[in-house]
């Protein structure tokens, strides 16, 4: 089994880490062992702390990301569709693409303040363009016999966009979202260390500031730990849905 | 029946009678109507059943009865009534890809006929399936023509035997510039196979006109 072996990577690579940290060839304060680690995440834990770091960090990415989507899906599918739309707001958004998305923060912080409203902002501009482009991609791939065929069979305008190209895309939408996602986190994490925001970048920094190593290092893993769950739980179960009905498995 | 080489125009003028290209000049009639856009009442099988993966069979032929705003039950009874003429009532929950190429091609035709439509447009059909599964779908077709009694069916091929196993009247058209070269009215009886004597008679006259006309355009690019 190949998971087997990538759970005894990474059992070996946490041997070495407690190997190394024991030798104390470096300050233990710069280089904690994974027990100190472990220590203080159970404390984060176990004083809420970490939990109350998750929810705020979880709820900002969480509306971020549904404004993204809400943007990016019907974006994405009618700039594949309206040329006059691609060559004007398609070449705007091509070119967002190439700026990341951390250097709309200090126009955030200006027109919004330091608040959550920033963040927010950084987040959506973020995912948003990512989702729209692949969901642009993938309309245009779409075999142009489907809209042929609904149109012989007196599909109406919006029926086309709602019962046709909408679910034909389902499988760039899906990769556009996983995409999006992946966009909305960084952002989100960049913006949240940059200053005092409450969520898991914050206490991110907190740790920098006391120095606390093992804080920065438990709060990375969460942080590594979140993205795996969503990729592996959430995006994996929808993608494996959709592959089951249009039969991508077989291949 | 249109049957001609490639780039002689057939499969562009079926889309033009679909309304899905518009011609360069004249226009489409249909009962005394002219034709601009696609509608309902000329339905199209494609080449590769264009069938949406995203439904199950059932699904894909209720598609077009959904759009002319059936009500819900109507539409199953009548998408299950058209999937069990083609022989795939026990089907209706499959998906696209769990069908063979045959089947997808005869739940296409199903999709199209669940419309009733006054002319029954046909690009290829058959020209992706394997040779036991053709003949089996000249069989069925043939059945079901008595249902079709009200309905045109225009069937785009680039198989002369096909077209006669098929059809009533076999248009042959001719290449560069794309024009009708002649017409042949097939009375050979029913039920046919495509390996019938007559049929393959038939379809030897045929070829042999399309072959003229190809050495014809042959010279005249040599002079």
């Amino acid at each position: 089994m190949s998971r087997w072996r990538t759970v005894l990577f990474f059992a070996a690579l946490l041997i070495v880490w407690a190997l190394v940290a024991r030798q104390r060839i470096w300050d233990p304060t710069l280089v904690p062992s994974p027990a100190q680690v472990g220590a203080t995440l159970l404390d984060h834990i176990k004083d809420r702390s970490l939990l109350d770091a998750m929810a705020v960090s979880l709820r900002r990415v969480i509306l971020g990301y549904a404004i993204s989507l809400g943007i990016g899906v019907p974006l994405g599918i009618l700039l594949a569709r309206v040329k006059l739309l691609s060559e004007t707001v398609g070449a705007l958004v091509s070119g967002i693409q190439s700026l990341p998305s951390i250097c709309w923060l200090p126009l955030a912080l200006l027109w919004f303040g330091l608040n959550d409203k920033a963040i927010l902002f950084v987040v959506v501009i973020g995912s948003f363009v990512s989702i729209t482009v692949q969901i642009q991609d993938g309309v245009r791939n779409l075999p142009p016999t489907y809209v042929r065929a609904a149109r012989t069979m007196g599909t109406g305008a919006l029926a086309l966009y709602t019962q046709v190209l909408l679910p034909a895309s389902l499988p760039s939408i899906l990769s556009g979202a996983k995409l999006g996602w992946a966009y909305a986190w960084r952002a989100l994490m960049a913006g949240e260390l940059l200053f005092v925001s409450m969520g898991l970048g914050h206490m991110l920094m907190m740790g920098r500031e006391l120095s606390d190593m093992s804080q920065v290092l438990s709060v990375m893993i969460v942080i590594v730990a979140l993205g795996i769950f969503t990729d592996a739980v959430v995006f994996g179960a929808l993608e494996k849905a959709v592959r089951d009905r249009w039969g991508l498995n077989t291949a | 029946m249109l049957v001609g080489p490639s780039g002689c125009g057939k499969s562009t003028l079926l889309n033009i009678l679909a309304g899905l290209d518009r011609p360069d000049e004249g226009q489409v009639l249909l009962d005394g109507k002219r034709v601009t856009q696609p509608g309902p009442d000329r339905s199209l099988v494609f080449q590769d059943g264009a069938l949406f993966p995203w439904l199950d069979t059932l699904k894909n032929v209720e598609f077009g009865l959904k759009q002319a705003r059936l009500p819900a039950r109507k539409r199953s009874e009548k998408a299950r009534h058209y999937l069990s003429l083609v022989g795939l009532e026990r089907f209706e929950k499959s998906y696209v890809h769990e069908l063979s190429g045959g089947m997808r091609q005869r739940v296409a035709l199903a999709r199209s006929l669940a419309l009733e439509p006054e002319v029954l447009l046909m690009d290829e059909p058959f020209s992706a399936l394997d040779a036991l599964t053709r003949e089996d779908l000249y069989s069925e077709l043939q059945d079901l023509r008595e249902g079709l009694s009200k309905t045109t069916v225009i069937f785009v091929t680039h198989n002369v035997r096909e077209a006669v196993t098929l059809g009533d009247r076999v248009i042959l058209m001719a290449p560069r510039p794309g024009r009708v070269q002649a017409e042949f009215k097939i009375e050979i009886l029913r039920p046919r196979q495509i390996d019938d004597v007559d049929v393959a008679r038939t379809a030897h006259q045929i070829s042999l006109e399309m072959k003229t006309s190809h050495s014809y355009l042959r010279e005249v690019a040599l002079t």
